[in-house]
């Protein structure tokens, strides 16, 4: 197993002094070169899910295997890919994917070969020397996967990394992602909130509950490569894991619904 | 273009205002003198050399106890977001400490280090010390956090997370207090050079008052303004026009 999690349970104190479980006895294996989607409801805490596999931050109880050792906080091994990107603004397109292989200690002779390697991976050689503000949204992502890409993990974790983008957008950072990962054999541990997208790029999609999170379900996604986000099959599929996580997200809302109606104006009493 | 205009429009009427109350001659001239006369101060001091050795002399000093702070500041700034325990306990005395006039630092200071140059280093980094502090420890906790995390993950941490995260991440949210900071370093040198022969532009000033120069004296004031003016413009601005063109925006100025 590439990597294993075995009984995570996360806990945090809320405003309220009170004791909330996040994660309750999360159990995940993930072969090598596996891709696997997580999904769930807003709020079932998939995203902290991947902090903890990233290592920044620490689970409350149970343990978390890297080809069998269990990790000692963050490393390099394990590269997150955060929604709103998280590139560093002060650097350029070609320093930002520099920046892994510069902390390493790799010499500066191979990280510029490197870095052109990977901005050609991404379609991006013209913007080497571009700053982020001035890239689109679509564009952002392949550097954030680029800069990912560039320190040689052995494992991507992507925070919904297409969530902010427009549908056009993303089937093609879709396509990208997938011949990226056929290419590379990398593990993919992927967290989204659509489970369309789920289908189309995982060989396995793990449906978590809400609050606490655990694992409700999985589904095994053997349908024939390259897929679309429109293809029939993807599409049934999706529906039947969507059918399971109606009931979470029900349940998500209910408990909104429940937190929000508490104040009210008294009756009776005139505005 | 109009707005080089405008400069030139209000600074003619200023120093046309000036000229005409000192020609009334309602204040005798060694009271309120003409602007040739302050002019001819300057050339005066510029020529024989008093006004260079003096803006040396307190720019080295100013650098040197600015950088002092700069260098303290963030890394005390630093320190007090990141622990909670510091953060309630310093963060307020810091707050209070700012209350303080940089110069009551001056008798404390010659106790400590006698008539000289330490004793105004040393209330020129107190009197900047704060500021940056402050700025930093504001700019740690706006500083999206996604920033240290992304840094984190691929593979900086201490002082390499330290010096290519944080730091030039906070840079845009502590610009404007590493201005101020400057501001009272400026402020606290002139003050403290006052207040013996320091060598600096606060002693020059002093010595037009002794001499009973008003020329002299408002020549100098005029210099103080200028370098005031001038790292603001240079500095300050470069550098925020320089965060502007990286991160397309700067934010908290």
């Amino acid at each position: 197993m590439k990597v294993a999690l075995h009984h995570i349970c996360l806990s945090y104190r809320a405003q309220s002094g009170e004791r909330l479980l996040a994660l309750d006895h999360i159990n995940l294996e993930v072969r090598a070169g596996e891709f696997v989607c997580v999904v769930g409801p807003s709020g079932c805490g998939k995203s902290t899910l991947l902090h903890l596999i990233a290592g920044l931050h620490l689970p409350t109880s149970g343990q978390i295997l890297v080809d069998g050792n269990p990790i000692q906080g963050t490393g390099t091994d394990r590269i997150m890919i955060f929604q709103d990107h998280g590139l560093f603004p002060w650097l350029t397109v070609g320093q930002n994917i520099e920046f892994g292989m510069k902390m390493k200690g790799i010499a500066k002779a191979e990280r510029r070969e490197k870095t052109q390697q990977y901005l050609r991976l991404v379609h991006l050689g013209k913007f080497e020397h571009s700053y982020i503000h001035q890239l689109s949204g679509g564009m952002r992502q392949r550097v954030a996967i680029a800069r990912a890409l560039a320190t040689e993990p052995d494992v991507l974790l992507m925070d919904e990394p297409f969530a902010a983008l427009d549908a056009q957008t993303r089937d093609l950072l879709h396509d990208e992602l997938e011949r990226i990962w056929s290419d590379s054999g990398r593990t993919i541990i992927f967290v989204t909130h659509n489970v369309r997208e789920a289908v189309r790029l995982g060989d396995r999609v793990v449906l978590l509950t809400f609050r606490p999170g655990r694992v409700k379900n999985e589904f095994l996604v053997d349908l024939p490569r390259p897929r679309h986000l429109e293809d029939f099959d993807v599409a049934r599929t999706a529906r039947e894991i969507l059918d399971e996580l109606r009931e979470e997200i029900n349940r998500s809302l209910e408990a909104e619904y429940q937190a929000g109606i508490k104040p009210r104006i008294e009756p009776g009493v005139s505005a | 273009m109009k707005h080089a205009a405008r400069y030139i429009i209000f600074y003619a009427a200023l120093l046309g205002l000036w000229t005409l109350l000192a020609e009334l001659k309602i204040w005798p001239p060694y009271l309120f003198p003409t602007p040739w006369g302050v002019g001819e101060a300057l050339y005066a001091g510029f020529a024989d050399h008093t006004y260079w050795i003096a803006i040396r002399v307190s720019m080295a000093r100013v650098l040197i106890g600015y950088g002092i702070s700069v260098v303290l500041g963030m890394i005390l700034g630093l320190g007090v977001a990141s622990n909670k325990f510091l953060e309630e306990t310093m963060g307020g005395l810091l707050v209070s400490l700012q209350s303080l006039p940089s110069i009551c630092w001056w008798p404390l200071a010659l106790l400590w280090f006698g008539l000289n140059q330490n004793a105004i280093l040393f209330v020129v980094i107190m009197g900047s010390l704060l500021s940056v502090t402050l700025a930093m420890e504001d700019g740690r906790k706006q500083m999206p956090r996604i920033f240290s995390q992304a840094g984190r993950n691929l593979g900086a941490s201490g002082f390499k997370l330290f010096w290519y995260v944080l730091l030039p991440a906070s840079l845009p949210f502590i610009v404007s207090g590493l201005k101020q900071g400057w501001a009272f370093a400026w402020r606290s040198l002139i003050t403290a050079e006052m207040l013996y022969l320091s060598l600096g532009l606060g002693q020059v000033l002093m010595m037009g008052r002794d001499l009973n120069d008003m020329s002299a004296v408002i020549a100098v004031m005029i210099l103080i303004i200028a370098i005031g003016y001038v790292v603001d413009g240079v500095v300050f601005k470069g550098m925020e026009r320089h965060l502007h063109n990286k991160w397309g925006l700067t934010p908290a100025t």
